[in-house]
């Protein structure tokens, strides 16, 4: 019996590692370089299912505090401060490069906790977000190019037309559930992108808006990288304040209501559209700041800054951070900013990470890094 | 004029329901939109070019190409179903009873490895088909059906026949309808379900292989991105149809193929693509049962 079960143990991984090395066997070339590739690539597999297994052996007996994650974000405000101040001098310590980063780094942040509301908060799979993000950033651009509107001017506009581009397309797209609405919000990001490709007269197409000027705050120029470093900043904590004071609002209370259960808040009384409503326009809302803030940066807007691949990139990070969680979300944007920076050489092998990460983090640790389970109002 | 245009968009829409197949038959029975079933296409493709380069380079080529050709064809079936049975075993499966939503990203996932894996071992640039075929074809009316055309149509027509054959007349396709009826009363009355489900993947990645080596071989150009255009074009044709509906797959797809054709060279080419995206939003918004669907209630 028990050497049976031994035979098993071996046995397994060599045959799971034997099916993975076929699987691969044609893309690493059908030569004698393939062949060699492949047969690397089983005996990496046997090794570690073999390490895997007598691993998961014994983590069965240890008990693994996974809570241990959520632990690590400090709830006292205190530890918060202590935080903040690193990322207040930065600018006056580190190189341009790193500011650089950093400034980038924040306008995903305001994305993703834009989209963390309408993901995290109310639970509707959006995949089209960066079509927000587009608008913003194009409203502003076209402003600025064709009527000469400055930063501070074209902002409400942006912040106006992305929040009615929410609320429009969320009119129609809530009489749908689950994945049609995440199909429906990925085919208007698609359409958004195409118009703004296809539209040479009004976009100058594939070519983008250059030459769009940087913000300036009462004869302060803000297109000095560590001036807008503070801009980027101060937007960042206002999104940070707001979407939490709102989270624990009735609004949020509702959303987090529908999220975990739509029959039963709507038979608590809660009025589940216009909720969904808000929510969508209010997410949108941060990713027309954050699309702002993306054209002044880069004094330059195309098409190509809004592909599919960008709304799957934020919703990586609201996830990997944990759906629903401030900080989580924060943490999953620096993450998946910074780390590609840091990790230059394996620059290649980052989507390939990323993908699999994706898979291996829904397998196992579905709320994320940072999420708790379940609700988490109050929290 | 009009005729070509016919002819090219069933050419394309035969391809389309080919994909769309697989996506309508997984979704029927997991209410899971297989994101990765596009690159499963694009892998076929990509296969497809790979194996006849390496017939080529052995010599089976120039001794028979039909053989060679045929060789490509069940070779890529094979390796492509392994792939959408491994995705189903590592991707989907521990998720059966996870919320709705992690399904959907951990396919995204997939879908975004898969993409990066074949631009990594194969290269960013185009990979160009061998043409095989030349330029014969067929002339009528002042329009012309191309060899390959044709050979697609057909190919397309008969794998269609035989999938509806297998699904309406073999026990396996009894029980694949009975799964996609009522998973529990199914496992009720004696079927494996697992098994069913893993079938269902292998012959929808086997449809999307013929599909890819059959889409690689027409437009002779293959890319590690035309999985998501593809997946998101089969998925609106198996939407416009009806979702989960097989007959409904196949004419989504041959519709689409057609709309897209006639709009491609009546409205505008430049917007080729969007034609998909909006006929999917419309849909969905309008009729989101599809055009042959049964609209279904709500359980609580």
């Amino acid at each position: 019996m028990s050497r049976q079960a031994g035979g098993r143990r071996l046995l397994t991984p060599v045959v799971v590692s034997l099916w993975f090395a076929f699987l691969f066997l044609p893309f690493a070339g059908l030569d004698a370089g393939g062949i060699r590739a492949a047969a690397v690539l089983f005996a990496v597999f046997v090794a570690a299912l073999v390490l895997w297994r007598s691993l998961s052996g014994i983590a069965a007996k240890v008990k693994v505090p996974t809570a241990a994650f959520s632990r690590l974000v400090p709830s006292d405000s205190r530890y918060l401060v202590l935080l903040l101040i690193p990322v207040l001098i930065l600018p006056h310590v580190a190189e341009t490069y790193v500011v650089d980063v950093a400034v980038i780094c924040g306008i995903y942040i305001i994305l993703a906790l834009g989209l963390n509301v309408v993901v995290g908060f109310a639970g509707l799979l959006n995949l089209g977000f960066v079509a927000f993000y587009a608008i913003g950033a194009y409203t502003y651009a076209l402003l600025n190019t064709k009527i000469g509107l400055g930063f501070w001017q074209a902002l409400p506009f942006s912040l106006v037309f992305t929040t009615l581009a929410g609320f429009l397309l969320a009119v129609p797209a809530l009489r749908l559930k689950g994945d049609y609405l995440a199909l429906v919000t990925l085919g208007f990001g698609e359409i958004v992108r195409l118009v703004l490709n296809n539209w040479d007269r009004l976009t100058r197409g594939p070519n983008g808006i250059s030459g769009i000027a940087a913000p300036e705050l009462s004869g302060v120029p803000l297109g000095k990288l560590s001036n807008y470093y503070y801009l980027v900043l101060c937007c960042a904590l206002i999104a940070v304040f707001i979407i939490s004071r709102v989270k624990s609002s009735m609004i949020g209370r509702a959303w987090l209501a529908i999220r975990e259960d739509e029959i039963a808040s709507s038979a608590m009384g809660i009025n589940t559209v216009r909720y969904k409503l808000y929510a969508c326009a209010f997410g949108a809302f941060w990713a027309g700041l954050a699309g702002c803030l993306f054209a002044a940066k880069m004094q330059f807007v195309s098409p190509e800054s809004f592909t599919f691949m960008e709304s799957v990139l934020i919703l990586c990070m609201v996830i990997i951070g944990g759906l629903g969680s401030i900080p989580g979300v924060i943490v999953g944007a620096m993450v998946l900013v910074f780390l590609p920076e840091v990790l230059r050489e394996a620059q290649l092998y980052r989507m390939l990470a990323l993908g699999s990460g994706l898979v291996f983090l829904m397998v196992f640790r579905p709320q994320g890094l940072f999420g708790g389970k379940g609700v988490s109002v109050g929290g | 004029m009009f005729l070509q245009q016919i002819i090219n968009g069933l050419t394309l829409g035969s391809v389309y329901a080919l994909i769309a197949l697989g996506y309508t038959m997984v979704y029927g029975i997991l209410e899971l939109i297989n994101f990765a079933h596009g690159e499963i296409y694009m892998l076929g493709a990509y296969l497809g070019i790979i194996l006849l380069g390496f017939f080529t380079a052995i010599g089976l080529t120039s001794y028979s190409l039909t053989l060679s050709i045929i060789l490509t064809l069940v070779l890529t079936v094979i390796f492509c179903s392994s792939y959408g049975f491994t995705i189903e075993k590592l991707a989907y499966k521990p998720l059966r009873k996870a919320p709705r939503l992690s399904p959907l990203i951990s396919a995204i996932g997939v879908s975004i490895f898969l993409q990066n894996y074949v631009m990594l071992t194969q290269g960013a640039t185009d990979k160009v088909f061998p043409q095989l075929f030349g330029d014969r074809g067929i002339d009528f009316l002042s329009s012309r059906i191309s060899l390959l055309q044709a050979a697609i149509i057909v190919a397309a027509a008969a794998v269609m026949l035989v999938l509806h054959a297998f699904v309406s007349r073999t026990r396996m396709g009894k029980a694949i309808r009975a799964v996609a009826q009522d998973k529990t009363m199914a496992s009720l009355v004696g079927i494996n379900i697992d098994v069913v489900i893993s079938v269902t993947f292998i012959i929808g990645s086997g449809l999307a292989a013929i599909a890819g080596v059959m889409v690689a071989m027409y437009y002779g150009l293959v890319n590690y991105f035309i999985g998501y255009t593809a997946g998101i074009k089969a998925f609106t044709a198996a939407v416009l149809g009806g979702i989960g509906s097989i007959p409904g797959a196949m004419f989504g797809g041959i519709l689409l193929g057609l709309i897209e054709g006639l709009g491609a060279s009546y409205i505008s080419s430049e917007y080729k693509d969007a034609y998909a995206f909006i006929i999917l939003v419309i849909i969905l918004l309008l009729k989101p049962e599809g055009l042959l669907g049964k609209a279904s209630e709500e359980k609580i």
